[in-house]
């Protein structure tokens, strides 16, 4: 019972943070409230039983991700006294795709019956479901069945290191 | 337990909030931001479903590798974001339309 509280209420707090995003005008309180949303859907990782999944989102969204969009805020903006800040425009069209989408998705969802999904029965039934951490089976699973897409993976964010601090440098013969 | 068809009813609401909030506003960041709100409700999916799999955890190991590209996605992105600062004096995303000025 207590679970299910502690649940929805993450649950909750991660979609209002998210949609004060959509209805600030100011870009700090967005960038603010996208760590409270990231915050809050690492809390459901938690619920799902990836608690490493929980600690890096932690780590790299909340510690990295964020504050790179804070620096970029103040980069990006001329710094003079009044608030930074963002219009908007297809207010009417953009919020209609996205009602009709989730409509959809929740039409979607609530059709399904995944309660009744062969693999999740069997899953069940033979007891297959996390119980507790994971990062073990987790380590081994990098090093072994899934070394190669881990490899490529470091190669990309060499790729992104180099590239992003190339395209982000001041050429020397600019004026 | 919680029902697997809360985790997908959140993460279908992030996905329209992510959306809508691309779609509609014109300052880049807030945009990535969006972005960002998209690629978080494909991992709450992949967490979700990966709790049935507990001897093979594949929806953890790829949404471990969304993680990873969500990353060097907004380095890449931030920094083109800084150049587009730099050569036009705005981040709002319907003043850039030309390649050159």
């Amino acid at each position: 019972m207590i679970q299910q509280i502690i649940f929805y209420t993450f649950a909750a707090l991660t979609v209002i943070s998210a949609s004060v995003i959509i209805f600030t005008h100011n870009v700090l309180y967005a960038a603010f409230s996208l760590i409270i949303t990231f915050l809050g859907v690492a809390a459901l990782y938690v619920f799902a039983g990836a608690d490493f999944i929980a600690v890096t989102q932690v780590l790299v969204y909340v510690g990295g991700i964020l504050v790179l969009m804070i620096f970029s805020v103040m980069l990006t903006n001329k710094i003079s006294g009044q608030a930074v800040t963002t219009h908007s425009h297809n207010r009417f069209l953009g919020g209609l795709i996205g009602l009709v989408l989730f409509v959809l998705l929740m039409f979607g969802i609530l059709q399904a019956n995944y309660a009744s999904l062969f693999w999740l029965e069997k899953a069940q039934s033979s007891g297959n479901i996390i119980q507790d951490s994971t990062i073990q089976l987790l380590g081994v699973k990098l090093m072994s069945d899934y070394v190669l897409p881990f490899e490529v993976a470091a190669v990309l964010l060499l790729v992104a290191l180099i590239g992003a601090a190339y395209i982000a440098q001041r050429q020397m013969d600019e004026k | 337990m919680i029902p697997i068809e809360h985790y997908l009813i959140v993460s279908a609401l992030l996905f329209c909030i992510g959306l809508v909030t691309v779609i509609i506003k014109k300052n880049a960041i807030v945009v990535l931001m969006g972005i960002e709100l998209i690629l978080n409700a494909a991992n709450i999916n992949l967490v979700a479903f990966s709790q049935f799999d507990a001897s093979r955890i594949q929806g953890q190991v790829f949404s471990l590798f969304v993680i990873v590209i969500a990353a060097a996605e907004a380095a890449v992105a931030m920094a083109i974001v800084l150049k587009v600062y730099h050569f036009f004096k705005t981040a709002d995303v319907s003043e850039v339309s030309d390649l050159r000025k």
